[in-house]
């Protein structure tokens, strides 16, 4: 069992929920995370993510629910467990009247440093913010404000990192070095937690976590999530996937069709019922177009994933509704 | 026309800024609160003509000309005779703590003199560090004493009542004795001063946080609600001190205002007024939602701290409830101990009164901010 050795549970909780007001915004939401382990946190705006993340690190008090961070009691010991965490909030929120050393500067000491003035130096040079270090932070652009957050949430080399979007807004190099920096960091036995809506950041976790609704609806590695969405994908190449786009749309067995230039994505869940439909919509626009198998990716599994959480709550939203007049 | 002024242009405005107004109930007691509030202080409380002020007696023995000049002292109204006899050194204490405005001292055979019609000295101490509290008392006190005595001299001896008076009156206007209203007014101006600028600045301190977002990140770092509150506070403690150097020096410059007593006590007591405020501001902002509450609590702070610290008005001439309120008032006390120290000398030993409630009021308000400070962001 896990309690041979609980050190290497980083994140450990049970049933956190979070009401605001009568809504519940995060529901039962149950999580663990290994000591060196990247875990993405995926879901659509609004399901939960900021609010949960906040939980596990003490920033907002849960109305159920229990659990530990670091080993340390998630309810009684955030006071502890912020030394050892590294946040990184969505909304850039250092100071925008503070120069970019002043900023670090600060960091440094609430964390109480040594040699800070060494790893304020360091870390600007490897952000490549030392020639600006004396500009407001205010007037850096998006992207490098999210560079700033991340280099000024790392400083103290925390033992958890919890990111919140991180990457929003940073071209895609600064986001690869981002990336390569994150797992050698969890390398050297750092975990990171980190909210994310590009896929191509989620394919790069070691393990993903979808929530939508405020429940966790999917979890596992890329692979397994897309082998349990139990999807299937055609891909129509050729001419005029407009108007097969179209047709097919109308077909059973099709839930998604998407165009990606001059390809046509058709997913649906049953693989034979799939390529009937598609089969049909080619005879019937008279199309050259070439049709075959192709990889379901993750976002047409979050996608529907989505829809089936919005169904679902829509129903349970419903039930309510109508019990409450009579 | 449409695009110059419109009519329901102005009136989608005023709609809005109602109904946000009516949702920030603490506007909306602002805007209910403060003229009712002023009306009441500026009808009742302000009294430019003060009466009743504590008077003590100091005499070598009491007799029937003694007990007409108290009762004719009393009954003007603008004194307030403590009954009894003080001696001279209780007489000089209540004078420099201000638990007296007035001394009046007869003379050791008094009522002989006046009787023989020798003219015995009647001497007056007043405390004259606000004029506007005396003036008029002093003003009016040769017509009290000459009526007074005329009627007490009739009969036999009524050829002494003769004008002038039948006693010789001497006034002393101790520690302004020219009366000049700048020596009131600077001490009164550095609590005012002091009051609106450092419990401001504070009170933006977390509000500003929370509206610009950086409070998360604060608050998901390892800062305790007391580093957070200390951290907050003295760099405004620095502040107010640059101010009170910046105010001493124009005071010197413009008013030649002296200075008795010694810097070191006026650091002290300024620190800790100052120490209360940006405390207190502190509170106000773990209390406001944004700056724009916390500005209104500062202001709603400042009104009576104006009206009833003494500053404006004498203290001792106010009804006995505003002088409640205002000896709860951290400016009250610091007014009257910068008044001491620079007019009269007074040490730390004469401010004992003064200094105790400074001190009492900043650790509640301390301890009040760090019971209200929002750990989460709930
Ligand atoms: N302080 C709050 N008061 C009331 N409702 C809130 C509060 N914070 C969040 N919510 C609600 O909780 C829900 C979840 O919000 P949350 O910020 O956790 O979503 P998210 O998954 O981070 O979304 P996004 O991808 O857009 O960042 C939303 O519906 C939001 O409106
Ligand atoms: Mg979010």
């Amino acid at each position: 069992m896990a309690g041979d050795r609980p050190e290497e549970i980083i994140i450990d909780i049970h049933g956190l929920t979070k009401r605001f007001g009568n809504k519940t915004v995060v529901d039962d939401v149950s999580l663990d995370v290994r000591r060196g382990e990247i875990v993405g946190f995926l879901g659509p705006n609004g399901s939960g993510k900021t609010t949960t993340i906040r939980m596990i690190c003490g920033l907002l008090r849960p109305d159920g629910g229990s659990g530990t961070c670091l080993g340390l009691d998630i309810l009684r010991d955030a006071d502890r467990i912020k030394r050892q965490v590294g946040y990184m909030t969505q909304r850039f929120s250092y100071y925008e009247d503070l120069t970019i050393r002043e900023n670090l500067d600060f960091v440094a000491r609430i964390y109480a440093l040594p040699d800070r003035s060494a790893i304020v130096k360091k870390t600007l040079e490897r952000l490549g913010l030392y020639e600006r270090r004396d500009q407001l932070a205010g007037s850096l652009s998006g992207g490098w404000k999210q560079r700033l957050a991340l280099a000024a949430s790392v400083m103290h080399q925390p033992k958890l990192l919890l990111l919140d979007e991180p990457t929003a807004g940073v071209d895609p190099q600064a986001r690869r070095e981002f990336w390569d920096e994150i797992h050698a960091l969890a390398e050297d036995g750092l975990t990171v937690l980190v909210s994310t809506h590009y896929m191509d950041e989620a394919e790069r976790c070691h393990r993903i976590i979808y929530i939508a609704y405020g429940k966790i609806v999917a979890r596992g590695t890329v692979a397994e999530v897309i082998e349990r969405s139990g999807l299937s994908t055609i891909v129509v190449r050729g001419h005029d996937v407009g108007a097969i786009a179209r047709l097919v749309r109308q077909k059973t067995g099709v839930e998604q069709v998407a165009p990606f230039g001059n390809d046509l994505h058709v997913v649906g869940p049953d693989a034979v019922a799939l390529k009937q439909a598609v089969d049909a919509a080619l005879v019937e626009t008279h199309s050259d177009a070439l049709a075959e198998p192709g990889e379901t990716s993750l976002e047409d599994v979050f996608i529907r994933l989505m829809q089936e959480a919005r169904a679902r709550d829509h129903s349970a939203n419903g039930t309510a509704k109508a019990e409450s007049p009579s | 026309m449409s695009s110059g002024f419109s009519l329901s242009r102005i009136l989608a405005l005023m709609v809005k800024e109602f109904i946000q107004m009516r949702r920030d109930r603490l506007t909306f007691a602002m805007i209910i609160g403060i003229p009712i509030i002023q009306l009441v202080l500026f009808g009742y409380a302000i009294n430019l003509d003060p009466k009743r002020l504590p008077t003590l007696m100091v005499a070598a023995e009491s007799g029937p000309a003694t007990r007409t000049i108290v009762a004719a002292m009393e009954a003007s109204g603008y004194f307030s005779i403590a009954p009894g006899l003080a001696s001279p050194a209780e007489a000089n204490e209540a004078l420099i703590d201000g638990s007296a405005s007035y001394v009046i001292t007869l003379p050791p055979g008094f009522e002989r003199d006046l009787v023989r019609g020798t003219r015995p000295q009647l001497l007056v101490e007043a405390d004259a560090t606000d004029p506007a509290a005396t003036s008029n008392a002093l003003g009016a006190l040769p017509q009290i004493l000459s009526s007074a005595l005329k009627r007490e001299l009739t009969g036999p001896l009524a050829t002494q009542a003769s004008p002038p008076i039948a006693v010789d009156l001497v006034i002393q206007r101790r520690y302004n004795p020219e009366g000049i209203t700048a020596y009131n007014i600077v001490p009164g101006l550095l609590g005012t001063i002091l009051t609106m600028t450092t419990i401001l600045m504070t009170a933006l301190a977390l509000t500003r946080e929370i509206e610009r977002g950086t409070m998360e990140n604060l608050m998901a770092m390892p800062a305790t609600p007391l580093e957070i509150m200390i951290g907050k506070i003295v760099p405004y403690i620095g502040f107010g001190l640059v101010q009170v150097a910046v105010i001493l020096v124009c005071a010197q410059i413009l008013f030649h205002v002296p200075m008795m007593g010694s810097f070191a006590v006026l650091l002290g007591v300024t620190f800790l007024f100052i120490g209360c405020n940006v405390t207190l501001g502190y509170t106000f902002s773990t209390i406001a939602r944004n700056q724009m509450q916390a500005m209104q609590m500062t202001f709603f702070w400042f009104l009576p701290s104006i009206l009833l610290s003494g500053f404006m008005f004498p203290f001792r001439g106010m009804p006995d409830w505003a002088q409640v309120i205002g000896s709860a008032l951290p400016i009250t006390h610091y007014i009257r101990s910068v008044r001491g120290i620079m007019l009269k000398g007074s040490g730390p030993a004469d401010l004992v009164n003064e200094i105790w409630p400074l001190v009492a009021f900043w650790l509640a308000v301390g301890a009040l901010a760090l019971f209200r400070y929002r750990r989460t962001l709930d």
